[in-house]
């Protein structure tokens, strides 16, 4: 016994040394993880900037007010706002739909369906997020639209005085509601996945402090579980309208685009960016690639400012978000 | 304000486990009735049933009859969240809503029951601040959150939202167990003044606070582990804790089992 004894302390310093050399190279691991983000966002950034800076400079229309999208013409002329409002047009469109809709199946999946039909409920949701856009878009064109024709037409009948559902002649809803509505679908599962951990997470002592107060379960919702998960809903509704803002193939399927700003959402054309990088990426100069690349800057950047606005919302009410309770 | 409390033949189950079998007592208006006993004994349970509070949670329910004054809070066409709003309820932690400021939190009750008008709001949360002994504390800052309060506080402010609503009973579950001997000390002040107004019954751990504040004390025991909790006897506190008539109470409340 005695003669082991001087040998421990030895082997415990070894021990702690060798945790100590593990500390490090976990932190140097995580530390150049992060490192290695903010070079490729930079790189991304800067391989744009530089691209488009080509392009740009050798434009002879106006970018930001030109419908047309010439740049590989003897006089190259190449302009976003089609893009510009046909992104946010039908991502809007998207959001309207999915996000009341999601933030419903998630409280159903967590609140309301008994525990063994929301497991796998939630489940088939997960599975929908796996289904790749390309069949999303298959379906977008082959099922939706013929479908929604009933749709576009009634809303045509009743509610073209609002303008913006007037349609100009039936034609087949190859049009940015139609994109908004397979959008929704597609960016359904990622908000409802992120919103229903949200609301999972609510402490039982505030749903019970509300339904101690005599609210009914939808009160409680309203007051305990809702209010807490607000910061959540925020971030899953953008990584949503990140998925709608960029969804390419889908889009390029459904829509028939043309160089055409209309606030007729039912009448067919129009486009987005990622749809118009698609379609003329394969058939562009390197020109007009350079001038793709300009688009998808102002992509890049649109995203940033949203997510941006998104921050800041959910940071303006930090000190009622529960982290201090 | 202020209503009689007659149990009788109560039992409660959670799935198939029977927590407490058969308790009948009867709490007076205007009093405090604590309710003492080791864990596990059903005393929270017992307390939860008194406000339908017992099934929420999945699976849960109560056999039995519990009586406010003449109506039965079990009856077929009683609805529980009626009956919630007439008996009150303060938790074990404090739990103010965290997304909510200290006056939001005050009216969360009121708001439910549909009240809008601002000047009756605004009285009714200094009011209620004021019962719970927290509106000199906070009168400045009733738009600040209610989760930056203090523990002590935070819970003062959920009696606050408790009373607010004008129950007529005021459930405590070991409202004092999280807090500091100097919160505590408000907290049992507070229950002293409440007394006057509610009926208030306190499930407690603490026997020195069922002797300081109870004018009444239940003692709950169970058999065994797995077996459910019994009412043993609910006498004068002072009789409870000086010369109580059932052996195993006595044993407790000097510290030799439990």
């Amino acid at each position: 016994m005695t003669s082991n004894t001087p040998a421990a302390p030895p082997g415990g310093e070894r021990r702690r040394r060798d945790s100590r050399v593990g500390d490090k190279i976990f932190m140097n691991l995580s530390r150049g993880s992060g490192i290695l983000l903010l070079v490729v966002m930079a790189a991304i950034a800067g391989f744009l900037t530089w691209r488009s800076g080509i392009a740009l400079s050798k434009n002879e229309g106006n970018f930001f007010t030109t419908f047309e999208w010439t740049p590989d013409a003897p006089k190259p002329v190449f302009g976003i706002a089609v893009l510009v409002f046909g992104t946010i047009v039908s991502a809007t469109i998207a959001m309207v739909i999915a996000v009341p809709v999601a933030i419903g199946i998630a409280l159903f999946i967590s609140h309301y369906a008994p525990r063994r039909i929301a497991q796998p409920f939630a489940y088939l949701v997960d599975l929908l997020a796996a289904v790749p856009s390309i069949i999303y878009g298959l379906w977008g064109a082959l099922f939706l639209v013929p479908h929604l024709e009933g749709l576009t037409s009634w809303m045509d009948d009743y509610l073209g005085w609002t303008y913006i559902f007037d349609q100009s002649r039936a034609t087949t809803p190859r049009n940015l509601f139609t994109v908004g509505i397979l959008l929704a679908i597609m960016v359904l599962p990622i908000i409802t996945a992120v919103s229903r951990e949200i609301f999972r997470q609510v402490p039982r002592m505030h749903e019970e402090a509300a339904l101690a107060l005599g609210a009914t379960r939808w009160e409680m919702i309203r007051t305990a579980v809702l209010p807490f998960g607000r910061p959540g809903i925020i971030s899953a509704s953008m990584l949503g309208l990140g998925r709608a803002l960029g969804e390419t193939i889908a889009v390029a399927i459904v829509l028939s685009s043309s160089s055409v700003l209309s606030l007729h959402v039912l009448d067919p054309g129009g486009g987005t960016f990622a749809q118009n990088i698609a379609l003329k990426f394969s058939e562009a100069q390197p020109f007009g690639r350079d001038a793709l690349m300009a688009s998808g800057l102002v992509l890049f950047v649109i995203t940033l400012l949203v997510n941006g606005a998104a921050r800041l919302i959910v940071a303006r009410r930090k000190e009622y978000s529960g982290a201090n309770a | 304000m202020a209503k009689r409390i007659d149990v009788s033949g109560l039992s409660a189950y959670y799935g198939s486990t029977k927590a407490i079998e058969d308790i009948s007592m009867a709490i007076e208006p205007r009093s405090v009735t604590a309710f003492i006993g080791p864990s596990g004994c059903g005393k929270s349970t017992f307390l939860r049933t008194l406000n339908r509070m017992h099934e929420v949670i999945p699976g849960a329910r109560v056999e039995g009859k519990v009586l406010l004054d003449d109506e039965n809070l079990y009856g077929t066409s009683v609805d529980p969240v009626a009956v919630r709003r007439s008996v009150g309820m303060v938790f074990q932690r404090p739990n103010p809503f965290p997304t909510m400021s200290i006056y939001d939190n005050v009216i969360a009750g009121l708001k439910l029951s549909g009240v809008r008008k601002k000047s009756v709001l605004d009285d009714k949360v200094e009011k209620s601040l004021q019962g719970a002994n927290l509106w000199n504390e906070v009168k400045d800052r009733l738009n600040k959150p209610g989760a930056g309060l203090s523990g002590g506080q935070q819970q003062r402010l959920c009696i606050a939202r408790a009373i607010a609503v004008e129950p007529q009973v005021l459930l405590m579950d070991e409202p004092c167990s999280a807090l500091d001997p100097i919160s505590t000390l408000a907290i049992e002040d507070l229950i002293g003044e409440l007394k006057t107004q509610f009926t208030i019954v306190i499930v407690t751990h603490n026997m020195q606070q069922a002797a300081r504040v109870s004018d009444r004390t239940a003692f709950f025991n169970l058999a065994g582990v797995g077996q459910p909790g019994k009412l043993i006897e609910l006498d004068d506190t002072q009789r409870i804790f000086s010369n109580p008539s059932v052996q195993a109470t006595e044993d407790y409340i000097s510290g030799r089992f439990g």
